[in-house]
């Protein structure tokens, strides 16, 4: 139904584009410069104007249809059934099931008839939303037809067509992240505060609790295991191996992108570039066991000789290998804002008598700073919402340390891991993960409200 | 406030004609090759010591290229090549021995367009003077800050607010604080590329009130497109065409009674 809807609104808009296009044109009898607007936005707009009803339509139309359908199936159901919420959607689901040809079991004759009702009453509300808005189309296509005149300013009603269309999709992307910030809170917030939801922390003991374990014993025999929900340990996890990956990151992005945009000749910039840039592309899981496999223990062998005791899973692997990871953003951005000083600049440090790298550092990057510094906001977020690589090198211990060549886990990490496999989403632990989550997204929103700031306060030093 | 003798004061000499003074800078079948493109052929001029020699000529003429063979500028370009002698105080400065940036630091530049670092107004005059190590302590910097800028007649302007950014002076402002901070490291040479161009006719009077006063302790070498400029700040004046230096002589002559043709042509607008 909805192929046939869209045939014939596309039918619509041809025909109203055709017919507002041509009578433009006998109008205007070949006089288009003392028009006010050519032929074609007359075509444009009177399309558009067949288009905004009939799309409307179709949006409303097919939400009344679906929602008298289920009325009409629902009244063909016992009382017992429609009082019992459960049992009515069990019996809706299996009658809309028959409706479309899925696996039936033995159905009984209620559902039977209440299928039959669904399908009259749906193929019904189609039709008559097809032929509500083909008329709803129509209506719009001649009142279009009847603007059609030298002095009509169809090049500026079309443009506030374009300017409302813009505005829609900037509104619905604006939308979706205050949707998803909106069920991570109210997760939250059932997490910290409602009260049918067993064994959870207070938000005090969440923040500040040194201990995690969301995993209570199942069974007697598994031993004593208290449950906990203490976030620090996830914390310092996470702040570790960031530091570490940016330890790594930032000296080698950088100086590999002052390297490729102040000192290599074009040739090598060619190659070398996009062969950094392929980093990028590399997926985290393979990264993964590359920190696993080769990384981590050759870190154990190495620990040994100097009689270190290193974990098999270690902070500092999973750092590394994030490091590896996060080198191209940071070579890559900080290359393009390097090359987007302007030569003037360099020139005039260079007829000063200072060295080529004198300039870099006294001139040139400080110009180039607010770009570096968003490189490297963008790095950081980057490493902390990083989970494969952590899953596969750091391990699942989620142990409060700042020493690098121990196992720890990060809060990523943990969510992946509560949330894997079947889940009843009226638990603590379940919970626990959008409590995690939303922490999580504070850190990365103050980070970038961090980053925004300092690039605003130098921006447009240089013109 | 401190009041030893200036360095840049201390070199002063009396004006003399610019007739008789020294050469600072000799060119000797100068040609200089941009790929294929042949840009300057066979230059040949010498530059008199603490006076202000005009380049003028139409666009394209080859005057900005000669002016940055004076200090290598042009090595920065890598399809540049640059045949012939070029010799400040009688030493070739395309010698592979000397050092470009240390040529450099002797060889001041003005800039067509106001290029300030993005510092503070201090940080730009202190730049040089920091590279270089010229001086010794906080005081002195301060002081070849304060007479770098007073020379280049913008320390009233800006003594209060020496910690603002450089780059939020107006253009003429801009223009002078890159003088001040080529004069700051006490160059022999200033070279001036069309440094007026960028600027309206008040702020351009002051840059050329300050050559006129700079020029008792600089050579000042100029590229302008303006007659009227070259007329009024420069004791001699070189004319270039398609990359000929076409005629070179005492600014008055040049203007009142040239030998080529050409040259006549050009200063009354007749092409260019």
């Amino acid at each position: 139904m909805a192929g046939w809807y869209a045939l014939v609104v596309v039918a619509l808009m041809l025909a109203g584009f055709a017919l507002a296009r041509g009578r433009a044109q006998s109008v205007a009898g070949g006089n288009y410069a003392g028009m006010h607007s050519l032929p074609s936005y007359h075509g444009l707009y009177t399309a558009s104007l067949a288009f905004i009803p009939a799309l409307i339509t179709f949006l409303v139309g097919s939400q009344i249809a679906g929602y008298l359908a289920t009325q009409s199936a629902l009244s063909a159901l016992p009382n017992d059934i429609q009082s019992d919420i459960l049992r009515q959607g069990a019996a809706l689901r299996e009658a809309v099931n028959i409706v479309r040809g899925g696996p039936v079991g033995a159905a009984s004759a209620e559902v039977q008839s209440a299928a039959v009702n669904y399908a009259s009453a749906l193929s019904a509300g189609q039709w008559i939303t097809l032929a509500v808005g083909v008329l709803a189309g129509l209506a719009g296509l001649s009142w279009g037809l009847s603007r059609v005149s030298m002095n009509f300013r169809a090049r500026n009603a079309f443009e506030k067509l374009v300017h409302a269309l813009l505005w829609i999709c900037a509104t619905i992307a604006v939308l979706t992240t205050v949707g998803i910030v909106f069920s991570v809170v109210g997760e939250t917030y059932r997490f910290f505060f409602d009260p049918a939801i067993k064994g959870k922390p207070t938000v005090f003991e969440f923040l500040f609790g040194t201990e995690w374990n969301p995993q209570a014993a199942m069974r007697a025999d598994q031993g004593d295991i208290q449950t906990a929900y203490g976030f620090l340990p996830l914390l310092t996890g996470t702040l570790l191996i960031t530091v570490i990956a940016i330890a790594v990151a930032g000296p080698l992005g950088l100086f590999s992108a002052i390297y490729l945009a102040e000192y290599a000749s074009p040739g090598v910039r060619a190659v070398a570039k996009p062969i950094l840039e392929i980093l990028a592309g590399i997926p985290t899981v393979v990264l993964g066991f590359f920190a696993a496999l080769t990384v981590a223990p050759y870190i154990r062998g190495w620990g040994e000789t100097f009689g270190l005791n290193v974990a098999s899973e270690s902070a500092l692997a999973a750092g590394v290998v994030m490091g590896m990871m996060i080198i191209p953003f940071i070579s890559s951005l900080s290359d393009d804002v390097i090359n987007a000083v302007p030569q003037s600049l360099r020139d005039g440090s260079y007829a000063m008598g200072a060295t080529k790298s004198e300039t870099i550092r006294q001139v040139v990057l400080p110009a180039a700073l607010p770009g570096i510094v968003s490189a490297f906001m963008l790095a950081i977020s980057r490493a902390i919402g990083e989970t494969m690589i952590v899953v596969m090198a750091a391990g699942l211990a989620a142990n409060l340390t700042f020493n690098p060549l121990d196992a720890v886990t990060t809060i990523t990490v943990q969510i992946k891991t509560i949330l894997v496999g079947d889940q009843e989403f009226d638990s603590a632990k379940t919970l626990a993960a959008f409590a995690l989550g939303f922490v999580l997204f504070f850190v990365t929103l103050v980070l970038n409200f961090i980053a925004l700031k300092v690039v605003q306060k130098y921006r447009e030093q240089y013109d | 406030m401190d009041m030893r003798p200036d360095p840049l004061i201390m070199m002063t000499t009396p004006a003399q004609a610019p007739t008789t003074t020294p050469t600072k800078v000799a060119a000797n079948n100068v040609n200089v090759y941009y790929g294929a493109k042949h840009a300057l052929k066979d230059v040949s001029v010498d530059i008199p010591e603490k006076s202000v020699t005009a380049f003028i000529g139409p666009s394209g003429c080859g005057k900005s290229t000669f002016l940055r063979c004076i200090n290598r500028m042009n090595d920065t370009v890598a399809s540049c090549r640059v045949e012939g002698l070029i010799q400040i105080d009688g030493k070739d400065i395309y010698d592979p021995a000397l050092d470009p940036v240390q040529l450099r630091a002797r060889v001041g530049m003005v800039f067509q367009k106001p290029n300030p670092f993005p510092k503070s107004i201090y940080d730009n005059v202190a730049y040089g003077p920091r590279i270089h190590g010229l001086s010794r302590s906080k005081a002195e910097l301060d002081q070849i800050v304060e007479s770098s800028l007073r020379k280049a007649s913008l320390w009233e302007e800006v003594k209060d607010r020496l910690n603002d950014s450089g780059t939020g002076l107006s253009g003429g402002q801009q223009q002078r604080l890159c003088i001040a901070r080529t004069i700051a490291i006490n160059p022999e040479i200033i070279l001036m590329d069309e440094p007026c161009s960028a600027l309206d006719p008040i702020a351009t009077a002051r840059i050329e009130e300050l050559m006129e006063e700079l020029r008792h302790n600089f050579t000042i070498i100029i590229v302008t497109h303006s007659m009227q400029q070259a007329a009024r700040v420069s004791q001699r004046t070189a004319f270039f065409h398609l990359g000929i230096l076409v005629e070179t002589g005492s600014t008055s002559d040049i203007f009142t009674n040239p030998t080529d043709k050409r040259t006549q042509d050009y200063i009354t607008g007749r092409f260019g």
